[in-house]
């Protein structure tokens, strides 16, 4: 039997518990003079009949199904003539899943060879075996679970209870998945990062001058391995999150002092919102604008001024990034303006200072912490920003500070080594793996110390 | 009592004032210039793809009178439709376009000329002819999408000035086409193909559907899971958690997955689904749920602050009549946070159709003519559609981007409608 039938006559079955449970307590109860001599609702019986029903089959479906495809390549591998065995990894792999093909009905047998067809049908057979004990096991597990819980029914038995504690444990389950997302992605990037540095030194890669992923594809070819140095990279990065914070943290921190401040309510109630839709906005879109508009237009200025600018030149990129932090920078500093007691506001005026003076000397000093908390944030984001330096970053690491030169940032070398056909253990899908460990602690640090920064800057106001 | 200094400084102070109150009007003017920046950056980007997006709606077709004589499209007459499947099409709308212009005589320019018309011509001829098997023997006049080439010069889009080398569209081209549109056997119709087909090498023949469908699967998937985990981890955090370790580890992780770049989660995506589980790869199945994993620190985040927001004396009474704790929450907190939860779970939502970093890891950018039937099979989304033409060095593709940015704006802008909508009612009560 295929998974979906299983699991088709496993919510028949549970659904059938339920109505037994139902309807054993019901019956228990008149027995003893009436509903209200039972603990619970007769339909928390049934649920308890269920539940019991459905998770101890559901545990040995995830076994089975985890293990299927495993046991069966074993054992298909197993019985294959030695000469076959011995193959390299790659090439058994490959023989492999020709058979698998044309088991599953994938391919036709044609180009198969005879050792080939009966490892096929050998596979068919023990496929077939597996499920039907796969699917005699879910449904004694549910026979079972539903039976132990029909013969354990009296009326005085918690079953509401006992429910709400299997609802509670489910709830904390749906809660821990972030605990469980997060170490995927630790293990996942630190995994094959670990790869990448037996093969790279952790030396060259972090202090490493020049980076070209290019790997020969013959072992004997001049060049053999690609050059794996970081720091280009991390500069680009950096150059291109300079140019998005110079446009970002002016523009942003004013217009939200200018609104919190200065505006009428009306005029705050209508631009907020709308300055707010600068983050709603894809970042593909972005990208587009930057590759298309922005790059051809600071590239004919420069011309029209005599200066050579690059087409992917960083400083595009980094304006239009600049241009999508700039509702995130105000909002934060929004927020941490308005968090500075009034006190300390009409204090200032009092004493005679006009807003301006007030705004300056002392509620941007006393705000000071926040904002920097804030700017932490914008620049984090920046550093992860993928698309826009996809569509308009270059793709050659240049170790520059020149934003009119083209540069490359972690985010696209992430994107260019792993999109397109790419078998996976080679270094070069490694060295992303290693970018994104990068990428991940570095902007973890920022964020920490950023949140760290903007709390205890709130607690000291309160 | 005499101070003999005060008078000096209150003269000290007002003659300053003049200046402090110039700066003051120059700081707020800076204020207002900064708003008004901003302002101006998202008109420039809006204006930017309205303009170049608008062209794209529209397609431009050619009357081209085709000799449907069954000896030359090379079946019987009376052909059947399998037949017909098969027809010389090309052949008829060549000959036809040699009819239209006797005058053009060279290998070159007869293939220039071919080229006035879309190769999805045949096609869409193909079709007529099985849709109206009687055509068969007849000459008629028939309407044909004209090449993107042949498109952009009729919606005004080439500079004639620029020398004929540096332009795609040539004199000649230009001279058949004029000639063409002095005799009305031009037409400009709204494009439906760009609704109703797939990717395509031709911009003519490009569309948006299957990026569509891709996108209409990826995220019920999203909303499948995330939705649902969102909301009960949410209720499990703010009524049921106890004050541990564990609890904070779990807020700490919540709150640190909110920043993490959407481009790791792909990589998760990658090595975790695609590589250990092997999910295919493509599918609408995975990006679903690495958006899922993506969205669900918005959605819980959201969620609590609706849980929060539900006034206390509702527990008190549902507890004070006897409910237990989770008929507490579940019959009495979550209707009442309900519009508060779906308000932060369609912005979630809205972030995950925008979404597309995460997707090219795990390789949904694939070049997809056909519209998915499922949530495994092979598609792309409409961000990565539009990551996908803005790459084409082509001219008709850049208005396809730009017409395919604002659908994708359309939809975002109907989703946060709806979340405000939501917000405003949830207010109010």
């Amino acid at each position: 039997m295929q998974t979906p039938s299983v699991i088709i006559v496993l919510v028949a079955l549970c659904l059938a518990s339920f109505f037994f449970g139902r309807k054993r307590s019901e019956t228990l109860a008149l027995r003893e003079g009436g509903y209200s001599s039972l603990h619970s609702l007769p339909k928390h019986y049934g649920y308890m009949a269920a539940a019991w029903a459905a998770i101890p089959a559901l545990l040995i479906l995830l076994v089975f199904t985890v293990s299927e495809d495993r046991y069966i390549q074993d054992a298909v591998i197993a019985q294959l003539p030695g000469a076959i065995q011995t193959l390299p990894a790659e090439q058994l792999g490959l023989y492999y899943n020709q058979v698998l093909g044309f088991a599953q009905g994938g391919i036709d047998g044609q180009e198969l060879d005879e050792t080939q067809l009966s490892a096929a049908r050998y596979y068919q057979q023990l496929a077939s075996q597996f499920s039907m004990v796969k699917a005699a096991g879910v449904f004694l597990a549910a026979l079972i679970g539903c039976l132990l819980v029909l013969k354990g029914i009296h009326t005085r038995l918690r079953a509401r209870n006992h429910v709400e504690s299997i609802i509670q444990w489910v709830l904390f389950g749906c809660s821990f998945i972030a605990v469980v997302t997060t170490l995927g992605i630790v293990l996942s990037v630190l995994f094959e990062a670990i790869r990448f540095f037996q093969v790279i030194p952790l030396t060259d890669f972090l202090f490493g001058l020049e980076w070209s992923p290019q790997m020969a594809i013959r072992a004997d070819q001049v060049a053999a391995s690609g050059s794996f140095g970081f720091v280009p990279l991390l500069v680009g990065t950096l150059l291109i999150s300079a140019v998005a914070m110079v446009i970002a943290v002016p523009v942003g921190l004013m217009s939200a002092i200018y609104l919190s401040e200065y505006a009428t309510r009306r005029f705050r109630a209508i631009t907020k919102p709308v300055l707010e839709i600068l983050a709603g906005v894809p970042t593909v879109v972005y990208g587009f604008f930057a590759a298309l508009t922005v790059a051809p237009f600071i590239r004919n200025l420069g011309e029209s001024v005599g200066l050579s600018v690059a087409s992917e030149s960083a400083l595009a990129a980094g304006i239009v990034m600049g241009i999508m932090i700039i509702p995130f920078v105000m909002s934060l500093s929004d927020d941490i303006i308005n968090a500075v007691p009034d006190s300390l506001r009409e204090a200032s005026l009092g004493m005679g200072a006009t807003l301006n003076e007030t705004i300056r000397k002392v509620l941007l000093p006393a705000a000071l912490p926040g904002i920097v908390g804030g700017i932490l944030l914008a620049v984090s984001r920046a550093i992860g920003e993928t698309m826009i330096v996809v569509m308009a970053a270059g793709l050659s690491a240049k170790l520059t500070a020149n934003p009119l030169e083209a540069v490359t940032t972690i985010t696209v070398q992430i994107v260019t080594l792993l999109v397109g056909d790419q078998e996976f253990d080679s270094p070069k899908t490694m060295a992303a793996f290693a970018l994104g460990l990068v990428l991940f602690f570095v902007t973890l640090l920022l964020n920490v110390i950023a949140l760290y920064v903007v709390r205890r800057y709130r607690e000291q106001y309160e | 009592m005499s101070n003999p200094s005060s008078p000096d400084n209150t003269s000290l102070i007002r003659s300053s004032l003049k200046k402090r109150y110039a700066r003051e009007r120059r700081f707020k003017l800076y204020g207002l210039l900064a708003v008004l920046t901003g302002f101006m950056f998202l008109f420039v980007l809006l204006a930017d793809i309205v303009i170049k997006g608008t062209p794209a709606f529209t397609q431009h077709f050619i009357q081209v009178t085709i000799d449907l004589d069954p000896d030359a499209l090379g079946v019987a007459p009376g052909a059947s439709a399998e037949e017909l499947q098969a027809a010389n099409f090309g052949g008829a709308i060549k000959r036809g376009l040699r009819e239209m212009f006797p005058d053009v005589t060279s290998r070159k320019d007869k293939r220039a000329l071919y080229r006035m018309i879309s190769i999805g011509a045949e096609y869409d001829l193909r079709d007529l002819l099985l849709e109206q098997p009687e055509l068969l023997g007849q000459k008629k006049e028939i309407w044909l999408r004209a090449h993107s080439e042949a498109g952009s010069y009729l919606k005004g889009q080439v500079d004639t000035e620029l020398a004929e080398e540096d332009r795609k569209v040539k004199n000649n081209l230009i001279g058949w086409l004029d000639r063409l549109e002095a005799q009305g056997k031009t037409e400009s119709r709204f494009n439906v193909a760009f609704f109703t087909s797939g990717d395509s090498r031709e911009p003519e023949l490009a569309g948006i559907k299957a990026a569509l469908y891709g996108s209409f699967f990826t995220l019920m998937v999203t909303f499948c899971l995330a939705f649902p985990i969102g909301v009960l981890a949410a209720v499990y955090l703010e009524e049921f958690a106890p004050r541990n370790r564990l609890t904070d580890l779990i807020e700490i992780n919540i709150n640190n997955l909110a920043a993490v770049p959407s481009i790791v989660f792909g990589l998760l995506g990658l090595a975790v689904f695609i590589n250990f589980f092997e999910m295919p790869r493509s599918a609408p199945l995975v990006g679903g749920i690495v958006l899922s994993l993506m969205t669900l620190p918005t959605i819980i985040i959201t969620s609590r602050a609706a849980i929060q927001a539900v006034p206390p004396s509702i527990r008190q009474a549902a507890l004070g009549v006897g409910a237990s704790q989770l008929q507490t929450v579940f019959h009495h907190v979550l209707p009442v946070a309900m519009p508060g939860i779906l308000t932060g779970s369609i912005i979630g939502m809205a972030q995950a159709l925008g979404e597309s970093a995460p997707l090219l890891m795990i390789g949904m950018v694939a070049f997809i003519m056909d519209v998915p039937g499922g949530v495994s099979d092979p598609s792309t989304v409409l961000p990565v559609q539009i990551f996908l033409w803005a790459d084409s060095p082509e001219r008709g593709f850049m208005e396809k981007t730009s017409a395919a940015i604002m659908v994708l704006m359309g939809f975002l802008i109907l989703m946060n409608a709806v979340a405000i909508y939501l917000r405003r009612r949830f207010e109010t009560h």
